[in-house]
């Protein structure tokens, strides 16, 4: 199917292939060397992170400074291992907090958000406007002061120096309740109210109609919040070294002198590379639920 | 996409209608009743977010009427710190000066920049569609990366730009790019943009996917004939959810830079040139403790925020007629 639709034929009979409407030849090749250009300039910077990670000490000083190493040498990943070993608690500590702190942010938001979102999206219950308006408005202000009231409130709860201290707020993000929201709002009312005359409850109704029709836009969120959580390196609420997530002690590693310059460059590189292996793999399950789905009424 | 149905019209039969003569409040009474499963379902978000969210905004909104230091309790002072803000703050000043600039060349364009780009992605299928995706999303989900940047725009010869004009002759001295007044907001501005297909972005392509794959069908036999018509006339109407929302990430991300300004032209930047809102408020809330201040600096921007957000909404609406 795909490749028929590139040639010229599918012009005739546009109606049997659906990609091919409205599109001319010369219009690809334009927006295919458009994004070629475009797609260089954003990965040059990036493509010097990799590179730079796989530079001998002296290449890093180069002058002038090239883009891919001559002499590439693990040497970076070496002194990485040794100051890694050298940690107040072992490595695999900090590995076992970040998955709990990114694990537990990112599946408790989409979920708990999403729950939000579904009401908010489609019934019509006093002070839903007023919920929502909130929600919005608090997406505006700037989070550096509320800072000092957040720890006062944690404190108060008992969860201060907790896991929880770092996942719940976590849970409440603005931003995943207003984009679950904006999707769910394109989901037909027919789906929905068919599904009631069958008789499902509001509870099955998100779960088995909502949420696997709005599957692109958790994903997305998921791998948004996932992002923010692996950046997250709790340092205002997390005081036992037991506690901290990998983020953290990589910072730590590379901030104590300039001497690590080539562990520093290793370290920017796995900071990277997570968050950017996780986007790949919903990427390419939301690409998967795109070609079998679609809402139709 | 059509008008919200509530579940008070599905079968079960209204409450209220048992009360022939309800006042005002009992039908709201009801109306809450009837609802109840609603309720339960956004009970964990908004207890969460009201713990979390809005009593520490409200906490901070309040401050802003004092003076607080953080180890003594705080002294109400009315509106002293809006009046030392407008009045006696030439750097608060440039601040709103910068954070405009910024806001309005980098907001529309990344806007744009977003919607183009995930649009011309969902022209490709595959692989190639997921590598494209990939190659343009990636900087804005690399952590702090862009400090590679630090390296590109270095003040000596090692610098990679320095290096690269010095070698084309364009200069004969490497310049210090983050310390020269003139350059430090352009390239702020450069890498906000090289930064900015994030969350709008990402919302947008999965925006388009969502999208009623038959819509293009009838319209190409309503008549429309090339892809711009296609645009303006069907995909963008039907993702005015994505739109309002990617617009509300826009406006908080480009008003609240602050992140690459200290990293790239340090806080306090030369002269103040790198200077935005939310560094003059770092400056304040976590070196100088004045959180007082700080909070009415963050009332200040939330006031900016939301009117540009009403604008835009606004503009926004008029999409698609």
């Amino acid at each position: 199917m795909e490749k028929v639709c590139r040639d010229k034929k599918c012009h005739k009979k546009p109606v049997k292939s659906r990609r091919a409407l409205n599109r001319s030849m010369a219009g690809n090749v334009t927006l295919f060397v458009f994004m070629g250009i475009c797609g260089v300039f954003m990965a040059i910077p990036l493509i010097f992170v990799a590179s730079n990670a796989f530079k001998p000490l002296d290449e890093l000083f180069r002058y002038p400074p090239r883009l891919f190493p001559r002499n590439p040498s693990l040497d970076n990943f070496a002194d990485l291992r040794v100051l890694m070993s050298n940690s107040w608690v072992p490595f695999s500590r900090y590995i076992l907090n970040t998955i709990i702190i990114t694990g537990g942010g990112t599946l408790g938001h989409v979920m708990v958000a999403s729950m939000a979102a579904y009401p908010l999206a489609k019934h019509d219950f006093p002070g839903k406007n007023i919920l929502f308006g909130v929600v919005v408005l608090s997406l505006m202000f700037t989070w550096q002061v509320t800072q000092v009231p957040n720890y006062l409130i944690i404190s108060k709860l008992g969860i201060n120096n907790t896991y929880l201290a770092v996942i719940l707020p976590a849970f409440s993000y603005g931003l995943g309740l207003y984009l679950m929201k904006q999707f769910m709002e394109q989901i037909p009312d027919s789906l929905i109210e068919s599904a009631r005359l069958d008789g499902a409850s509001e509870y099955r109704i998100y779960r088995s109609v909502i949420m696997p029709n709005v599957k692109p836009a958790w994903l997305t969120l998921a791998v948004l919040q996932f992002q923010t959580m692996w950046g997250n390196t709790g340092s205002q609420f997390l005081r036992d070294e037991q506690l901290k997530p990998l983020q953290y002690a990589l910072l730590q590693i590379v901030n104590s002198g300039p001497a690590r310059q080539g562990a520093a460059a290793v370290v920017t590189l796995i900071i990277a590379v997570i968050p950017i292996t996780f986007f790949v793999i919903c990427q390419s399950s939301i690409i998967e639920t795109m070609t079998t789905s679609g809402m139709k009424e | 996409m059509k008008t919200n149905v509530g579940i008070e019209k599905s079968g079960r039969r209204p409450f209220g209608a048992l009360f022939k003569s309800t006042t005002r409040e009992w039908s709201l009474i009801n109306r809450i009743i009837k609802n109840k499963a609603s309720y339960v379902l956004i009970a964990p978000y908004f207890i969460l977010f009201f713990v979390f969210t809005v009593l520490p905004v409200a906490m901070s909104m309040t401050l802003s009427f004092t003076s607080f230091n953080v180890l003594e309790p705080p002294k109400f002072i009315g509106w002293g710190n809006y009046i030392r803000l407008f009045l006696n703050d030439d750097i608060f000043r440039i601040a709103i000066k910068n954070t405009l600039i910024f806001a309005v060349i980098t907001g529309p364009i990344s806007y744009l920049m977003c919607l183009l780009f995930a649009w011309i992605i969902n022209e490709f299928k595959g692989k190639i569609r997921a590598f494209i995706t990939l190659i343009f999303y990636a900087p804005s989900i690399s952590g702090n990366a862009y400090v590679v940047w630090n390296l590109i725009l270095r003040g000596d010869k090692y610098g990679i730009l320095n290096g690269i004009l010095l070698r084309l002759d364009l200069i004969d001295n490497a310049i210090i790019w983050m310390k020269t007044e003139k350059y430090v907001l352009m390239f702020l501005i450069i890498v906000q943009l090289w930064l900015s297909l994030g969350t709008g972005f990402l919302t947008f392509i999965a925006g388009l996917q969502t999208i009623d794959k038959t819509l293009y069908e009838s319209a190409a036999i309503d008549g429309i004939k090339n892809r711009w018509q296609e645009l303006w006339h069907i995909t963008l109407p039907s993702m005015k959810p994505q739109l309002l929302f990617g617009a509300v990430m826009q406006i908080t991300q480009s008003f609240a830079v602050a992140d690459i300004s200290v990293n790239l032209a340090g806080n306090p930047s030369v002269n103040y040139a790198g200077t935005t809102i939310v560094t003059h408020l770092m400056d304040y809330g976590s070196i100088r403790y004045e959180m007082g201040y700080a909070s009415a600096i963050a009332t200040v921007l939330f006031i900016l925020m939301v009117g540009s957000n009403k604008a835009v909404q606004r503009l926004l609406r008029k999409v698609g007629t």
